[in-house]
């Protein structure tokens, strides 16, 4: 025996080790393969031996030759041999191996359990460690289930180095085994509250990971991980953290407001860009989550948007990668906050970077405007002919099409321009992307009718030209655009000027090398072609030409009925026998022209995909009515099917099938439905499917729009979409100079609304004004179509399995103790020698259960003797949970912030649920107001709560204009920058009127569309800057309202620290930041470069709200050109109307009723007369700009409600007829209705 | 969650590989060789981040060595920038100054040292003493 270990020793000392190897393979650059192939022979001998030094030399050198992709599995029973050795030294060898290459179809892994218990045990904090470290990479399902009772013990180590491993390897046993979550989990909770850090970090960590997955169920962790977050300095775990509050704020949005200020103070204070970017990351998701307007957040907003333009102006690429990303998703929400730095984001794309490059790319999407729209897209045609390799390439292509054709073409103002663009596209040799310019030139050709004379010119010049075909056909993927071009001249051959020049192109030999289904459509439309030719010289006295014709196709057809293709086969030579007869009636001087045309007549009109679901269901149809009676109960189910099946198959002949009767009809037809019920993949109709070819003609209801083209079509020559920019360039200048007249605004107003009714019908092109009618289909989503998030889950994803209600594991109403079945398995056989004492319980063989209550009944005691000081507390608070609805447990204390924090207290859910509510609701935010008077505002501070909508007589109108106001609202910030032509504050823009049209015309297909508003008025201008502001009340406080106002810089230099200040009155003040003097100005947080606008607000106090006010003040500012720079100032007054006090409150009409019983409001009335605008467009605009909201309308008669900032009720009665209105009103402050109503009677004076 | 994290070479030859969910051997040599493809061909002037697959590479470059971490999308990808310094930080102090060879001919001792730094595909520490403790103590028993 001791000779054997001798001989081992000495065995040893000529084998080679890992050094020795790695010097050997590199020694054999030139027979690398063989080498190794030598050196496992080599271990495999040694694995042979006994001696376990020599062993796990051999394991550690197989770990490395797996590094280099050589497969050791078949080693597996040996490296489980050395894992199981008792030397650490040997140990760790052999779980590396394993680390590196177990997996859970290693079968060997099954003999480790008793092993791994063993180690997990053992007494060396060492042995554990490098056990669980082994265990996180290769752990089973059975390996989960067998040791996860031993890891959950290993939670609540001495050491804290086995503790920190023991709470992160627990992530990968829930994921495995998800029974251990409940029993482990409050555990895991003690955890996060560890007085390690490292513990802690790796329990933030799990939870992290666990919470982004399913993170309902952790939502009442917040408070516990807000305390940390502010008090942490370990910026890996705050990062984990503030990701974590990412995850849960979509699910409470109070969260969100309550974390927007330590955020950015993070935001302010933290030198770490990583932190930084996690905070900027997090703050935008938290105002998505929110809902927008909150006047609060625009600041943050900036803040963020500023602290990217720093990131993307780093000069280190790693930065300026990350801010672009981020600043993404600042652009879905809050897309003019991006734009005004659309200069850096071009800038961007110069970069040296291609990811930099794409994701500028992704930024201009969101970034572009009817106005920007040509300036953008040429520059990103420069970058293609710049673009080295096709990838990128491709991607420029693919975003250009993208960005024009984005939201229905909003964007285009000039279609013949985006058609020469789409035709230099084809240029590009090499792309793949052939197909999507194909499907572009199709949609708009089809849907662009006024277009179609100038597309069909451009794609003749592409057939004729035969650049296209040049090249190998089949892989060159630019070729598909003939198929688009050959579609289009043939379809609107009407327009062509040469359609003979044509249809020779079209019938070039050289054509047969295309694909088969573009030669398809060539030969199709050849016989359009032919078609048009024919009507075109019927009426000639030279019968030659049609007859030349004829002859040039009998010529070239029999090329393609050759084809290998049977498309183009079948379609060739059925052309050329009709060519063939109709040459014979030539031939005769019969006049064929208009029989050969009616082959091809009738438009096709483009069709919205769900259109024919929107067909309404005419009056009186019940589709679930039977039409004959149900078939018998006695047929059972299963039948059915095989019945109809075995009756239909005999059935050829035709005399059979009118035989079947009407029973037999109905049944089968059940029979089909329930089939189709059952069939996943059948896509049910809508109810109303089956009546539509009877009396819809259908394309009426498809909601169409109307883009106004102030530039006559025509077309020029051959105009590159280069002139189209300066075109486009004069055109605008000449609108800027109208609208300076405003006369002339008004008639365009009148001429919009004129078109607007004439595409009622889209017929009606007769009175086409020389603004040519553009047909766009919006494409809509049928009503019950709801977000299927659920079915994107991965059913194999395994956090689904973890998706466990963690809650109920507290003490309380809702408690569910651990049932029998889900404690974890503990083995019964040995017992362990636990070394914490805290696990003695476990030793007794007491179950995780049991020893959690003993800890809670130990914090049960001490809560008690904090009771009575809760209780004061909770007097304390009172005033501000009074509001609340009753709470089921009243007499439980309400927790207070720390208490609530307290891992495992004994309160119920509903408790634990409502101690969220407070912690949320104890943030500087107001709770959700609870006055029956006022149900929706709460909506703004917990949208999931909103209540359901009283169904009286007008819900739907109430609804629509509100959508509209909510458009108009974001629109007016799209806007703001084309006011720089705008003199004037009303301005009906014609590019904020598309949009909003874009979503409501289903909605009131027979009203007229309201014409876009803004509330923006002029604050003051001069050749630097202009002001506009609106003013809004403050709905977090009765004596605030903010006055939001964009800055435009209007000169070509710089603007810089902008103050602006104004002289307090008595009753209204600006808020100032503590510590500033009442005569201090407030500084701009932003500066201005050329061109570039942007919204700044300021709070102002307010004590009375009965007067309107004037208030002066002044805007100062340093003008900075290249080489000098001025002081300027601009004075202006800011007028606070009684209107601004008003903040929108939707009113229950019997709420309404009540309040104006209650007598206690006094009444005043106004008249105004020679009113000639629709109802709902006077509604629209005293909710728009009054700030009210419509009760309930009857007719030509409507009750609106507003309520101040101060609580005063404002009830309207509104009446209209034969051009007058009249308008009751009734407030609590006289005072304040008379000049409410003073400032209606303006409104409606000024147009 | 860090997905793998891989030590390679210029010449493209992996030095050290550490996958946090199993990829089979055959898959890893693939992966390993776009990897290669994606981040040892971009020039100094490009960002370190790249998108691949449903993965996002953090590299960094150390001389001839090029440290590559797999992640997820919802990683900061700035954190993992820094922790791959971190590591080289943490190996240079036990190796004085290290090199290459020292990593190959070390493998089961980098291997320690990132164990005691990732765990699970979560950063478990990032203390120098406290990653360092284990591997010292081992080459204390070593000596003994």
């Amino acid at each position: 025996m001791a000779l054997k270990i001798v001989k081992g020793s000495i065995d040893r000392m000529f084998d080679k080790n890992l050094q020795d190897l790695v010097r050997g393979i590199r020694n054999h650059k030139e027979d690398e393969a063989k080498y190794i192939s030598t050196c496992i022979d080599e271990i495999k001998q040694e694995l042979k031996q006994d001696n376990i030094a020599v062993k796990a030399n051999a394991v550690c050198k197989l770990t490395y030759l797996q590094m280099l992709g050589y497969d050791i599995s078949w080693a597996a029973f040996n490296i489980v041999e050395v894992m199981s050795s008792s030397k650490f030294t040997y140990k760790r060898i052999g779980y590396l191996a394993a680390s590196q290459c177990f997996h859970e179809g290693t079968d060997v892994i099954m003999l480790t359990t008793n092993q791994i218990r063993k180690d997990l045990s053992s007494p060396n904090q060492y042995d554990t460690g490098v056990a669980l470290t082994g265990l996180s990479c290769f752990v089973t399902p059975d390996l989960a289930r067998d040791l996860a009772n031993d890891i959950m013990t290993l939670m609540s180590h001495t050491k804290p180095y086995i503790r920190k491993k023991a709470v992160l390897i627990m992530y990968k046993v829930f994921l495995k085994y998800p029974e251990s979550l409940r029993p482990a989990f409050p555990r895991l909770k003690e955890k996060l509250e560890d007085p390690d850090p490292g513990v802690q970090s790796a329990a933030v960590n799990v939870i992290c990971e666990l919470a982004r997955r399913n993170p309902k169920n952790y939502l009442s962790l917040a408070p516990l991980f807000f305390k940390l977050m502010t008090s942490s300095t370990n910026n890996w775990v705050l990062i984990k953290i503030i990701k974590l509050f990412g995850a849960l704020t979509p699910l409470e949005p109070r969260l969100g407001k309550k974390l927007i200020e330590p955020l950015t103070n993070l935001i302010h204070s933290t030198s770490a860009m990583s932190l930084l970017y996690e905070c900027v990351n997090t703050v935008i998701a938290v105002l998505i989550s929110l809902s927008s307007g909150m006047p609060n957040h625009s600041a943050s907003i900036q803040l963020c948007v500023q602290k990217l333009r720093i990131l993307i102006e780093d000069s280190d690429q790693n930065l300026k990668y990350l801010g672009l990303l981020a600043m993404s998703k600042i652009l879905k929400t809050h897309p003019k906050s991006v734009q005004s730095h659309k200069d850096l984001i071009l800038q961007c794309l110069d970069d040296k970077d291609e990811s930099i490059r794409l994701r500028a790319l992704d930024l201009l999407y969101g970034m572009v405007s009817k106005k920007n729209l040509m300036e953008i897209v040429k520059k990103l045609m420069l970058h293609v002919d710049k673009a080295e390799g096709t990838t990128y390439r491709d991607e420029l292509l693919t975003k250009i099409i993208d960005i024009c054709s984005q939201s229905n073409y909003q964007y285009i103002t000039n279609f013949e321009w985006y058609i020469s663009i789409l035709v230099e596209l084809t240029r590009l040799e090499g792309t793949r992307h052939g197909h999507l310019i194909a499907s572009q030139m199709l949609d708009v050709a089809i849907r662009v009718k006024a277009i179609r004379g100038f597309a069909v010119a451009q794609m003749a010049m592409l057939l004729d030209s035969g650049h296209l075909l040049t090249g190998n056909m089949q892989r060159n993927g630019i070729c598909e655009v003939l198929y688009a071009a050959a579609w289009i001249c043939g379809e609107f051959s009407e327009h062509l000027d040469d359609p003979m020049q044509t249809l020779e192109a079209m019938l070039r030999p050289k054509v047969a090398s295309l694909p088969g289904h573009i030669q398809a459509v060539y030969v199709q439309n050849a016989a359009k072609l032919f078609a048009t030719v024919l009507q075109k010289h019927e009426g000639a006295t030279d019968s030659q030409a049609a007859q030349d014709t004829s002859q040039l196709l009998i010529e070239r057809l029999p090329l393609f009925v050759q084809s290998a293709n049977l498309e183009v086969q079948e379609r060739a030579s059925c052309i050329l026998q009709l060519v063939k007869y109709i040459q014979k009636l030539q031939q005769k001087d019969v006049e064929v022209a208009e029989e050969v045309s009616a082959l091809f007549a009738g438009e096709l009109n483009p069709v919205a995909p769900k259109a024919q679901k929107k067909v309404p269901v005419p009056e009186g149809l019940d589709l679930d009515a039977w039409i004959n009676e149900p078939p018998s109960e006695s047929e059972s189910e299963d039948e059915k099917p095989k019945a109809v099946f075995a009756k239909e198959e005999p059935k050829q002949s035709r005399a059979r099938h009118i035989e079947v009767d009407e029973k037999e009809l109905a049944r089968r037809r059940e029979a089909r439905k329930q089939e189709q019920a059952n069939n996943p993949f059948y896509i049910k109709s809508s109810p109303s499917s089956q009546k539509v070819y009877q009396d819809a003609p259908g394309v009426e209801h498809i909601p169409v729009v109307q883009i106004d083209l102030s530039v006559p079509l025509k077309v020029p020559g051959m105009p590159m979409s280069e002139q189209y920019l300066k075109l486009e360039e004069e055109r605008r200048q000449k609108e800027r100079a109208d609208k300076k007249k405003k006369d002339k605004k008004k008639k365009k107003r009148e001429k919009r609304g004129k078109g607007k009714r004439d595409d009622s019908g889209p017929e009606s092109e007769e009175d086409i004004t020389p603004a040519h009618q553009v047909d766009i289909v919006t494409e809509e989503m049928p009503e019950n179509a709801l977000p299927s998030d659920d079915d994107d889950k991965d059913p194999n994803d395994p956090h689904k399995a973890l998706d466990i209600d963690l809650d109920n594991l507290l003490l309380g109403n809702d408690y569910r103790p651990l049932a029998d079945s889900e404690k974890l398995p503990v083995r019964t056989h040995r017992r362990e020698v636990l070394k914490s004492p805290e696990e003695d319980g476990d030793q007794d063989g007491i179950t995780q259960e049991a020893k959690r209550r003993s800890s809670k009944e130990k914090k049960e005691k001490d809560r008690k003797s904090k009771e009575e000081e809760k209780k004061k507390k909770k007097k304390k608070h009172k005033h501000v949970v009074e509001e609340e609805p009753p709470e089921p447990l009243s007499e439980e204390p309400v927790q207070s912030e720390e208490s609530a924090e307290v891992a495992a207290p004994p309160t119920s859910t509903s408790a634990e649920a409502s101690d969220l509510d407070f912690w949320l609701s104890s943030a500087p935010v107001p709770p959700p107001i609870k006055e029956a008077l006022a149900p929706k505002t709460s909506v703004a501070a917990a949208p999931d709560s909103e209540p359901d909508v009283p169904k009286d007589a007008e819900p739907d109108e109430e609804k629509s204009l509100k959508n509209k106001k909510k458009k108009q609202k974001k629109e007016k910030d799209e806007k703001k920058k084309k006011k720089r032509h705008h003199h004037h504050h009303h301005h009906g823009d014609g590019g904020g009127g598309d949009s909003v049209q874009n979503g409501t015309v289903e909605e009131e297909e027979e009203e007229e569309p309201l014409p876009p508003m803004s509330n923006y008025c002029l604050l003051a201008e001069n050749s630097y800057i202009k002001m506009v502001y609106d003013i809004q009340g403050n709905l977090q406080d009765g004596s605030q309202v903010v006055v939001s106002v964009i800055f435009e810089n209007k000169s070509n230099s710089f603007l810089k620290s902008m103050e602006f200040n104004v002289l307090d009155s008595l009753n209204s003040k600006l808020q100032r930041p503590e510590g500033a003097s009442p005569h201090d100005g407030l500084v701009v947080p932003f500066q201005l470069p050329p061109g570039v606008s942007n919204e700044a607000r300021f709070v102002f106090s307010v004590q009375s709200i009965v007067m309107p006010q004037k208030l002066k003040g002044t805007l100062t500012f340093i003008v900075k050109s290249e080489d000098s720079s001025t002081h300027e100032k601009l004075d202006f007054k800011l007028h606070f109307t009684c209107t601004s006090y008003l903040i929108t409150t939707p009113c229950y009409s019997d709420a309404y009723a009540k309040l104006l019983e209650s007598g206690d409001l006094k009444s005043s009335s106004l008249k105004l007369e020679g009113l000639n605008m629709p109802f709902h467009h006077l509604l629209a605009r005293i909710c728009f700009h009054h700030h009210f909201s419509v009760v309930e309308r009857i007719d030509s008669c409507a009750s609106m409600y507003s309520r101040s900032i101060q609580g005063h009720h404002v009830c309207l009665l509104v009446k209209t007829a034969n051009q007058t209105v009249s308008i009751d009103a009734k407030c609590d402050e006289p005072s304040l209705l008379a000049n409410v109503l003073d400032e209606i009677k303006q409104t409606f004076s000024q147009c | 969650m860090i997905k793998f994290l891989l030590m390679i070479n210029k010449q493209g030859q992996t030095r050290l590989s550490k996958y946090y969910d199993h990829v089979d051997v055959g898959k890893r040599a693939a992966l390993e060789a776009n990897v290669v493809k994606c981040c040892l061909f971009r020039k100094k002037e490009e960002c370190s981040f790249v998108e691949y697959k449903d993965y996002k590479l953090v590299y960094r470059q150390y001389a001839a060595l090029f440290i590559v971490v797999g992640i997820t999308d919802d990683e900061n990808e700035l954190s993992i920038y820094e922790l791959v310094h971190n590591f080289i930080e943490v190996l240079d102090k036990y190796f004085n100054r290290v090199s290459e060879l020292d990593i190959m001919f070390n493998l089961d001792k980098v291997h320690i040292m990132l164990d005691e730094m990732i765990l699970n595909g979560c950063i478990v520490e990032t203390n120098k003493n406290r990653i360092l403790a284990p591997l010292l103590a081992l080459d204390k028993m070593a000596e003994s």
